[in-house]
């Protein structure tokens, strides 16, 4: 600190300054991890009533989620179980179906993008490619899910679903446009953006002269790709991954809006059809069950729910974390 | 200090007798040299054993190069032959290292490279390779040591699986390759423990032999090595030496190098460039003892570079 | 071997340009990589221009300056009454709202972090938090926020029924959730740009005596100003963009609707909507059947964030270099909306 201060009685109080300012930012520090805590423990506290009354079976499949909803917004407990019976499988599987299917095909294609972007465009379609990339990550969610419902799934519905297709499940559940192809197609091109910037900076980042040693041992620039610029890449592909499947797994208002809004749990052993029928996933389960209603036995099974996502977004920041750490040894570092 | 006085230069006498350490004891029984112009660090240039062929393997005719609108090399032509070392020496842009990279084509790489002249390989022209048919064939290694993010073995083998566009799967074969080309570049006594280490993991020095080895795996006519010892440090630089003496019995050894006392050690003929022309070319004696031009007797007293 | 003479510049030939690597000669597999890789970069702007062209001709076809300018109307004809002006009023209360708490938190935040950080295990804490946060969905955050604000001693920021109950649904709660959206991303614009300054801005603050607070708040902050700007403006982005905070937090009525007498604050306590949930509200999947409108109000919402976005890129390029950040805040890109 300094202590050339002429005037004697001044000198503490720089000091005193500096450590009250040093003091009141740590409180507003403090109160963000007071913020998280809090987030953590209510959710939790909220969500115990629909798991304590479920255990584990929570998880689990049985009866019919409309049905279980229903009772729950009447008030009127479903014959022989309590007024929180609930069975959320259909709408994890749901859930599963249509983040791993955005996530794998989100992979292949963003993978092949960013190499583009990076090695094979010529200088004016890089300039083009960029801003079109921010601009894709750009759309809110809610415009993805309208050119969805009013554009996309009654193109489906006309075009790739026949009316025997339909009729071969009518017995079980309407097929319609918005179904899990539908909904898994318009989230790959969501999560596309942030992958694509990810793996483009990665491979960027690879040291040139890495590469100008791959040509010189007379290795033709594909496979210098694959076998360097992709290895070295890998780690922050990973995390690309990672983030995207986070972003995948908490998008609620598109996948309201083009699922189908039925939780349905769909059925792979139904071929093709398997991609016409309709599923709910988690988070547009709790925006289309919503009804306003902050306590009951609805707002529990919500909260729940919540609490499902909400682990899961942890569990995939700690992934985020872990994926970089193997690679390093070989010297590849993010 | 005094601003009058020039900067120290260090200055190979020519026309006095050496006041240095004598010269070494002869290597192989051959005469001992003791040059008359000798170079402050006084090693003897080794001499080629008897009966050793000497083959041309690759001949630059009139090589201009440019990199947009400015000529980089102007109408270099010399031979490189296997059973040799023929170093290129020179100032800081005389061009040296564009002619050696453009000897197996890398210069392709820089947008808005322009060439004109021949260079041909046993014959044929460059250009007319398979470009990397022509890279496997000339091998390089750089400046820089630069082995990939993988360990020690698959780095040697990298080139070598794309050639037989084998899997990288470990056959007998490609073990041999690979333990035979780190022989060859003297490092497999060093590295044979652990073949699965992080090529990163090594010294400086074993990095760059690894380059070399893995320059050397897929058998090359023709090794190109770009100032290889100029981040090292003198044992590994002596260590490279020795290793690239022994090398040009099997392979035309071309080294762009800026240490004139490593060309003398190791170069039978130099090349001397200077803004892109080829100033003087000539057996390594004949360059460093009695230079025709006087730019070289310049460069090599060290009055400019 | 002749010697050349200097001096005697002789002319240079007439050069071959060497072409660029030669596709032909890689094996099939190879070539048939190549092509996937630009067939995907072309899918890709396609798949842009397609979005921006359908949502451009439908925004247009539909979008007369009445309908910015009037409220919601009830009425039988959807298609023909009523605006969106309401909505609008309602994007601009709630991004005010997220900012104005946002931002200050996020730059005293990153400030902190960057300048003082101790002690340790606090600041890696707050990191993680702040992360965290950035990882959590936009839904549960909404949930998060509707827990909390349904406590009745919270009760003054949204609206009471008669039994108790607390709605937790208003303008200044989904404004205050806005926020915690919103402040990873000030957070992180604010860190980035003092990470990118010189220690020689410090040193010489330090040198003269001033304390640390003197010198963030006078030398450090000013000179990062553009840096907030586009973190800010970033997070107006997101705010606009987002619906899922909204639908649970403000409800999904189309006209605002105060509660109370007191001019502001009873607007503020009372529910509405913003143009997010006056789209969703309008399209098939909500009560109304207007696509026409759910069209327009498309239209204006996605000009207002790709605009606000290439706001962002302008007000960053040239301070960071390009090789270290893909696009602005894609360290925290949205997750769920």
């Amino acid at each position: 600190m300094a202590t050339g201060a002429p005037n004697q009685a001044r000198r503490s109080s720089p000091a005193v300054t500096d450590r009250r300012a040093e003091l009141t930012l740590g409180a507003l520090a403090v109160s963000v991890l007071v913020l998280v805590g809090l987030m953590l423990a209510t959710v939790a506290i909220k969500a115990w009533p629909s798991f304590s009354a479920n255990g584990l079976a929570w998880f689990g499949p049985g009866g019919d989620v409309v049905t279980q909803f229903r009772a729950m917004h009447a008030g009127v407990p479903l014959p022989g179980h309590s007024l929180l019976y609930f069975r959320a499988w259909p709408l994890i599987w749901g859930t599963l179906l249509v983040t791993v299917i955005a996530v794998v095909l989100a992979l292949i294609a963003s993978t092949l993008a960013a190499i583009f972007l990076t090695e094979f465009a010529p200088a004016p379609v890089r300039r083009v490619l960029e801003p079109v990339v921010r601009l894709l990550a750009g759309v809110p969610s809610v415009v993805y899910g309208l050119i969805g419902i009013l554009a996309i799934a009654p193109w489906v519905n006309e075009n790739l679903i026949s009316n025997s297709r339909k009729q071969s499940v009518a017995y079980v559940v309407q097929l319609n446009g918005d179904n899990l192809m539908t909904a898994a197609l318009i989230l790959t091109v969501m999560i596309l953006p942030i992958m694509v910037a990810l793996s483009a900076q990665a491979l960027s980042s690879v040291p040139a002269s890495w590469r100008e040693g791959s040509a010189a041992l007379g290795v033709n620039r594909w496979r210098t790709i694959w076998r360097v610029s992709l290895r070295t890449a890998r780690p922050a592909i990973a995390a690309a991954i990672v983030l995207a499947t986070a972003r995948a797994l908490g998008e609620a208002i598109m996948l309201a809006m083009v699922s189908g809004g039925r939780p349905f749990a769909a059925n792979p052993l139904d071929g093709i059809t398997f991609l016409f029928e309709p599923v709910q996933p988690l988070g547009a389960t709790i925006v289309q069950e919503f009804g306003g209603q902050t306590t009951g036995a609805v707002a529990n099974t919500i909260y729940a729910i919540a609490a499902v996502l909400l682990v899961s977004a942890a569990f995939l920041s700690f992934a985020g974390w872990a994926v970089k750490q193997p690679l390093k040894r070989y010297g590849i570092g993010v | 200090m005094d601003s009058m006085l020039p900067p120290p230069v260090r200055r190979i006498a020519l026309d006095r007798d050496p006041t240095v350490a004598p010269a070494r004891p002869p290597v192989n029984g051959a005469p001992t040299a003791t040059p008359t112009a000798a170079p402050v660090a006084a090693r003897t240039p080794r001499p080629r054993p008897a009966g050793t062929l000497v083959s041309e393997r690759m001949r630059a005719e009139s090589v201009w190069l440019a990199y947009g609108e400015n000529w980089v090399v102007r109408d270099v032509s010399l031979p490189m032959r296997q059973g040799e070392v023929l170093a290129l020496i020179g100032a800081s842009g005389s061009g040296k290292t564009t002619f050696l990279r453009s000897l197996n084509r890398l210069t392709e790489i820089t947008a808005g490279a322009a060439r004109s002249g021949r260079i041909t390989l046993d014959g044929q022209e460059i250009h007319e390779l398979e470009v990397n048919d022509l890279r496997q064939r000339v091998s390089m290694v750089f400046q820089q040591p630069n082995p990939f993010p993988m360990s020690i073995f698959d780095n040697v083998a990298y080139a070598l699986a794309e050639r037989g566009r084998r899997r990288r799967r470990r056959t007998p074969e490609l073990e041999e390759a690979v333990a035979d080309a780190l022989r060859r570049a003297g490092l497999y006594e060093e590295v044979a423990g652990d073949l699965d280490r992080p090529a990163l993991k090594l010294s400086g020095g074993q990095q760059q032999r690894l380059c070399i080895a893995r320059a050397l795996a897929v058998q090359p006519e023709v090794l190109l090595l770009d100032e290889p010892c100029s981040a090292l440090d003198p044992i590994s630089t002596a260590t490279i030496e020795e290793l690239i003496v022994e090398l040009r019995e099997s392979v035309a050894v071309v080294i762009v190098t800026h240490n004139l006392q490593q060309a003398f050690r190791v170069a039978d003929h130099v090349a001397f460039m200077h803004l892109g022309e080829l100033v003087e070319y000539g057996p390594s004696e004949q360059v460093f003892d009695h230079p025709t031009v006087q730019r070289t007797r310049d460069y090599i007293s060290g009055a400019f570079g | 071997m002749a010697t050349a003479e200097l001096g005697g510049r002789r002319t240079p030939p007439a050069v071959a340009q060497p072409p660029r690597e030669d596709i032909s000669s890689w094996p099939l597999i190879d070539r048939i990589a190549y092509w996937l890789c630009w067939a995907t970069g072309i899918a890709l702007c396609a798949i842009a221009a397609a979005i921006v062209l359908f949502m451009l001709v439908k925004g247009i076809s539909y979008l007369r300056p009445s309908l910015l300018l009037h409220s919601p109307a009830p009425s039988l004809h959807q298609s023909q009454s009523g605006g969106f002006l309401d909505p609008i009023i309602g994007t601009l209360i709630v991004t005010l709202i997220g900012i104005l708490l946002a931002a200050p938190v996020g730059v005293a935040l990153a400030a902190w972090l960057s300048e003082y950080g101790r002690p340790a295990w606090l600041a890696r804490a707050v990191e993680s938090s702040i992360e965290m946060i950035a990882g959590v969905p936009s839904i549960v955050l909404a949930i998060f926020g509707l827990i909390i604000f349904s406590q009745s001693f919270l009760g003054f920021l949204s609206s009471q029924a008669s039994d108790g109950a607390v709605t937790a649904q208003s303008f200044l709660v989904a404004g205050i959730v806005m926020a915690v959206l919103a402040l990873p991303l000030v957070f992180g614009a604010t860190r980035e740009a003092l990470s990118q300054l010189p220690a020689r801005l410090r040193e010489a603050s330090y040198a003269l005596g001033k304390t640390r607070a003197t010198t963030t708040w006078r030398v450090l902050l000013p000179s990062i100003r553009p840096g907030i700007a586009g973190g800010v403006v970033l997070s107006m982005g997101r705010i606009i963009g987002d619906t899922a905070i909204i639908v649970i937090l403000l409800g999904t009525t189309l006209k605002n609707e105060p509660n109370g007498g007191v001019p502001v604050l009873g607007t503020l306590r009372g529910t509405g909507s913003t143009l997010t949930s006056y789209v969703y509200g309008n399209s098939p999947a909500g009560e109304g059947n207007a696509p026409q409108k759910a069209y327009a109000a498309a239209f204006v919402l996605l000009m207002m964030v790709l605009a606000l976005n290439a706001l962002v890129t302008r007000l960053t390029t040239g301070r960071t270099p390009r090789s270290s950040r893909p696009f602005p805040g894609a360290r925290f890109w949205p997750l769920g909306r």
